[in-house]
């Protein structure tokens, strides 16, 4: 069973086609780079699957779950979120940040769940816990989003960008440390990044998206070995450039 | 039961007569020697001096808020019956009497003997140097001069469109004043030429030269009680205690009266109990104290008037209070509300702003006949004033508090609920209080107009200081209410304090 699905899913924003027709499938522990242009529909097909977009057409699944039967925050809670910057609330202390999805689900030992969560991210509680958000580095604030979207250990992580607002060398880092941490968990990914050396670095499979359409869908090796249009030729080209 | 017994019981059960004034001396004059031949009747009175103007004076009788108050003819034809002005003053007054009978059952009592009509004034140099006599002479000169004329003068049928028209006053500019600052403007030389009153005190005081309306164009404008049906019909008792007043004040008389109160800063009372007793109107009553005929600097007046000022000032406050907390219960929920609905939000606050560019005096005038007069028209009018600032602030607020974290936290699966209480609201808590405070201080300054409709507070003294011509009286309203602005101000940083969130 895959733990993310996508059949068919065509989503419009008025006049805009968003997503036209897009299967895409993760397998559980896969993670898949979501790639392209801003605006070819890699953020609404994460949108789909934790319902922030609706799709006109298609079904989306969730480890197995209808989204359009679950009730749009119960399946928000079983899944891990991280943005690009600025997510983590800003009046709420490292500690409350990363304890809020337990929190939400009203889990007994959320302290204890943000505890191992930061530790994992390399932030240990006792040191950072009660620090705010305005008194850490972009790269640490990123880190405490990553340890929020793990401590419930949800089914699947949505990233959109998730590296995306950093300087170089402390992407490189939280890129290492990210591949690292996924390896322990075994965590299913789907992450939408600019980067196509992120992908690669970070991917099992890596989707080019243009235009709402999914160009081409492969490992990182065999798109690499042989782009299937002239697009993905393109993209390869500039990213080696 | 013997029948004294009863009418006893049925005189401490009466509601007092309800005597009012608008807010200016003359005015104030002649409502205290009103209550004062009411009192020497043994009728119990209620004093409501100072009602903003016509409107909000005869708006107050009509809705039976008041029960008499001193009117002029001339308003009565030409500003409340919107007619022509009648030169002879029998007729004017057989007209307004006739017409404020048939159309809201009032009365108009004898007058009381003299015409208080417009007197248009120069300084005497200007006389000399355009040698203006007649205002046909003024007419001639008013290119070369500057007016400074009250707000009721120049849109009143009969003020300057007719000056324009029947004597071609077309003055350099005009400006328009208040008619407790005009004479210190005219002798300072800020304007050249004023509308005053006939009978003002201080066209002697200033040595003014009024000028002669050779065309007999401003109608007779006799003074006289402006009595409530009520009034007419229950208490024959009190109407024939105030037609004792009339005939019997002259021109001469009542310039004098207006002169001691005006110019020599003597008391309302004391002026208005001399003026009787000298008439023979009330026998010097043993009872009544002398009052001080004090000129104290301003801290030992605040100082004798210490428990009124303190009275003021807790009424003031809880003007305040009552209807920021009513516009804060409406317009926060309002805010959020609209954060949901912007497609509508942006016209609906505007919609609310407009109230704010209502003035306040046509605010207040517009809601007598719907709420009467005193603090329940106050509060509404302090109400309405209120809500924009806070409108505007929690809109704004909670709709631009930190959009990320809030897109985050929906994603993680928060609620609305959860979302607007844990995340938009204490992250907009700072802009909301801001608003809060601008509301809160802005209601104080507003409050002081409440006066206007005999609502009480700080404005009391200041609106009665205005209209007497006493500093220390506009003062003793003006300074406390500052003091209570920041203080209020004050507290309210305290409360932002804490709702603040650490961040």
């Amino acid at each position: 069973m895959s733990a993310l699905r996508a059949e068919g899913v065509t989503v419009r924003f008025g006049d805009v086609l968003a997503l036209a027709d897009v299967t895409l499938e993760v397998e559980a522990g896969e993670c898949v780079a979501l790639v392209g242009e801003s605006g070819a529909g890699k953020s609404t097909l994460l949108g789909c699957f934790n319902r922030l977009a609706v799709p006109e057409s298609g079904r989306v699944r969730v480890l197995g779950e209808d989204v359009t039967q679950a009730d749009p925050v119960q399946l928000r809670r079983r899944i891990g979120y991280v943005q690009q910057e600025g997510g983590l609330l800003p009046h709420w202390t490292v500690m409350r940040n990363a304890a809020l999805v337990p929190w939400l689900l009203g889990q007994a030992d959320a302290t204890a769940r943000a505890t191992a969560a930061l530790d994992l991210v390399g932030l240990p509680a006792p040191t950072y816990g009660a620090r705010y958000p305005s008194a850490l580095s972009g790269g640490q604030r990123q880190r405490v989003a990553i340890a929020r979207a793990i401590a419930a250990h949800p089914g699947v992580l949505l990233m959109d960008e998730p590296f995306g607002a950093l300087d170089a060398i402390t992407r490189f880092d939280l890129q290492q440390a990210f591949a690292a941490l996924r390896r322990r968990l075994g965590a299913t990914v789907a992450l939408v990044t600019h980067d196509l050396r992120e992908a690669f670095l970070l991917a099992d499979r890596v989707a080019v998206f243009r235009a709402g359409r999914i160009e081409q869908l492969d490992t990182p090796e065999r798109l690499q070995r042989e782009p299937a249009t002239s697009y993905v030729r393109r993209l390869l080209e500039t990213a080696r450039a | 039961m013997t029948p004294v017994l009863g009418i006893v019981l049925v005189l401490a059960a009466q509601k007092p007569v309800v005597v009012a004034s608008k807010p200016f001396a003359e005015s104030y004059l002649l409502a205290e020697a009103f209550a004062q031949v009411l009192e020497d009747a043994g009728l119990p009175v209620e004093r409501r001096p100072g009602l903003g103007a016509t409107e909000i004076a005869f708006g107050a009788l009509r809705a039976g808020a008041i029960d008499v108050y001193p009117e002029y003819t001339g308003t009565g034809l030409l500003a409340i019956l919107h007619e022509e002005g009648i030169h002879d003053p029998r007729a004017a007054y057989r007209r307004v009497a006739a017409e404020f009978a048939r159309r809201w059952d009032l009365r108009w009592l004898p007058p009381l003997g003299f015409e208080n009509t417009y007197a248009v004034a120069v300084r005497p140099e200007t006389a000399q140097r355009y040698a203006l006599r007649t205002l046909s002479d003024l007419g001639r000169a008013s290119p070369q001069l500057v007016a400074g004329l009250t707000p009721d003068f120049i849109g009143r049928p009969d003020g300057l469109p007719a000056l324009e028209r029947t004597y071609g006053f077309h003055p350099r500019a005009v400006r328009s004043l208040l008619q407790t600052v005009k004479y210190t403007a005219l002798a300072e030389g800020a304007v050249d030429v004023i509308d005053g009153y006939s009978t003002d005190g201080l066209i002697a005081r200033h040595h003014l030269v009024v000028l002669e309306d050779d065309r007999g164009l401003f109608p007779p404008y006799e003074a006289a009680a402006l009595v409530s049906a009520r009034l007419a019909r229950d208490l024959p008792g009190a109407v024939l205690a105030l037609e004792r007043l009339s005939g019997r004040l002259d021109v001469e008389t009542m310039r004098a009266l207006n002169r001691r109160v005006e110019v020599d800063g003597e008391d309302v009372r004391v002026v208005a109990r001399d003026a009787l007793r000298r008439l023979g109107i009330v026998q010097s009553p043993a009872t009544a104290e002398p009052l001080p005929r004090e000129r104290s600097g301003f801290l030992p007046y605040l100082w004798s008037h210490r428990s009124e000022t303190a009275h003021q000032l807790a009424r003031h406050l809880l003007l305040v209070a009552i209807s920021l907390a009513a516009a804060l219960l409406v317009a926060l929920p309002l805010g959020l509300a609209l954060e949901r609905w912007r497609a509508g939000a942006e016209s609906i606050v505007r919609g609310v702003g407009v109230l704010q560019t209502i003035p306040s005096i046509a605010l207040l005038a517009f809601m007598i006949p719907l709420l009467g007069i005193g603090v329940v028209p106050a509060l509404v009018a302090l109400f309405l004033y209120s809500l924009y600032p806070i409108v505007r602030n929690t809109y704004t607020g909670v709709r631009d508090a930190a959009p990320e974290a809030v897109a985050a936290a929906r994603a993680l699966g928060m609620t609305d609920g959860q979302l607007l209480r844990l995340v938009r609201l204490p992250l907009a808590a700072p802009v909301i209080m801001a608003g809060v405070r601008t509301a809160a201080v802005i209601d104080v300054g507003t409050a002081t107009l409440a006066a206007f409709i005999g609502a009480g507070g700080l404005g009391d003294p200041i609106v009665a200081g205005l209209a007497l011509s006493d500093a220390r009286m506009i003062l003793a309203g003006a300074v406390p209410a500052a003091a209570l602005a920041i203080l209020v101000d004050l507290a309210l940083g305290l409360v932002e304090r804490t709702v603040r969130p650490r961040r």
